[in-house]
C-alpha cells in the first residue's frame, strides 16, 4: 500500500529517476550474482543427464533464458519507444537506447547457443527455419535500432526513427514465439506453456527458471547503469547536471 | 560432459565473456563520460 502513496510521475523525469536509479542498481546487480551461482550449481550438480540428450542439454539452460529474455527486452524497448513518441518523455526514449545492447546480446547468444546445442542434437550448426531465421531478424532489429540512432546527429530525430523501427519490428516476436506453432520447422515446441504441463523434470524447469531469473535481474541492473550514463551524455546542458558535478569534485 | 565438452563449454564461456564485457564496457564508458562532464564543467567556470 505504501507503494501506492508514491508519485511515479516524478520518477519520469531523467534529474529524478538519475538517483533512484543509482540506489535501485546495486540491489538488482547482487540478485544477479547470487541467482547466477544458484543457477550455475543447480545447472552443473543438481540437475541430472538427459537420457535422450545427454549433457549437451545443459546448454538449454542458458538458450532458453537467453532466448525469452532477447524477445521480452524486445517488447520492453518498443513500449518504451512508443511512450516516448506518445508522450514525448525524455527517459522512455532513454531507457529504449539502454535496453537494446542487452537484447542484442542475449539475441546473439540465443543464436550462438542454439548452433552449439544444433550440431550435435540436429547434425548442422543452423537451418534456415522460421524459428531460427525469425530470431536472427530480431538480431538485425536490434542492430538497426542503435545504428540508427547513431546515425543521426539530432538526437530527437534520431530517437523518432529508432523508435518507429523499434514499434514496427515489435511483430517479429509473436512471430519467433509461434513460429513453431505456425510452420513445420526443425525447431521443437515451447519449453514451458500456460496450457500444457511442462516437457521437462520439474529440477530441470526449475534450474530453467533460476538462469531466467538470474538474467532478468542482470538486465535490470545494466540497463539501470546504462541509463544513468544516457542521462548524464543527453542532459549535460542541464543545471542539475552541472551541479552534480560540482558536488563530485 | 559425455563428448559435448566443446559444445556445453563453449556456450558459457562465451555467455561468461560477453556479460564481463558488457559490464567492463558500460563502466568505462561511465568513467569517461564523468572525466569529460567534470572537463565541461571546469571550462565552464573557468
Amino acid at each position: 500500500m505504501a507503494l501506492a502513496g508514491i508519485n511515479w510521475f516524478k520518477y519520469s523525469s531523467p534529474a529524478s529517476f538519475y538517483p533512484l536509479a543509482g540506489k535501485m542498481m546495486p540491489w538488482f546487480a547482487g540478485l544477479a550474482a547470487v541467482l547466477t551461482v544458484v543457477g550455475l550449481y543447480m545447472s552443473f550438480f543438481v540437475a541430472p543427464t538427459d537420457y535422450k540428450q545427454g549433457e549437451a542439454y545443459r546448454i538449454m539452460f542458458i538458450h532458453v533464458p537467453a532466448a525469452w529474455m532477447s524477445m521480452f527486452i524486445y517488447v520492453v524497448m518498443a513500449v518504451y519507444a512508443a511512450l516516448g513518441l506518445i508522450f514525448n518523455t525524455r527517459l522512455s526514449a532513454m531507457m529504449a537506447s539502454s535496453l537494446a545492447p542487452t537484447g542484442a546480446m542475449f539475441t546473439f547468444l540465443a543464436l550462438w547457443t542454439g548452433a552449439l546445442w544444433g550440431k550435435p542434437m540436429w547434425g548442422t550448426w543452423w537451418v534456415w527455419d522460421a524459428r531460427l531465421t525469425s530470431e536472427l531478424i530480431l538480431l538485425f532489429l536490434y542492430i538497426g535500432f542503435m545504428s540508427l540512432e547513431a546515425a543521426i546527429d539530432d538526437p530527437r530525430r534520431a530517437t523518432r526513427a529508432s523508435g518507429l523501427l523499434a514499434i514496427v519490428g515489435v511483430v517479429n516476436v509473436p512471430i519467433i514465439y509461434f513460429s513453431v506453432q505456425w510452420w513445420n520447422t526443425l525447431h521443437q515446441g515451447a519449453s514451458i506453456s500456460l496450457d500444457k504441463a511442462p516437457s521437462m523434470a520439474t529440477i530441470m524447469l526449475v534450474t530453467m527458471l533460476v538462469m531466467t531469473l538470474a538474467f532478468w535481474m542482470y538486465t535490470i541492473a545494466i540497463v539501470l547503469y546504462r541509463v544513468r550514463c544516457e542521462i548524464l551524455e543527453r542532459e549535460r546542458h542541464s543545471e542539475w547536471v552541472t551541479e552534480l558535478m560540482e558536488e563530485r569534485k | 560432459m559425455g563428448g559435448y565438452g566443446g559444445y556445453v563449454w563453449g556456450s558459457y564461456i562465451v555467455t561468461a565473456l560477453l556479460i564481463a564485457a558488457e559490464i567492463i564496457w558500460v563502466i568505462q564508458r561511465r568513467k569517461v563520460l564523468l572525466k569529460r562532464l567534470a572537463r565541461m564543467s571546469r571550462l565552464t567556470k573557468g
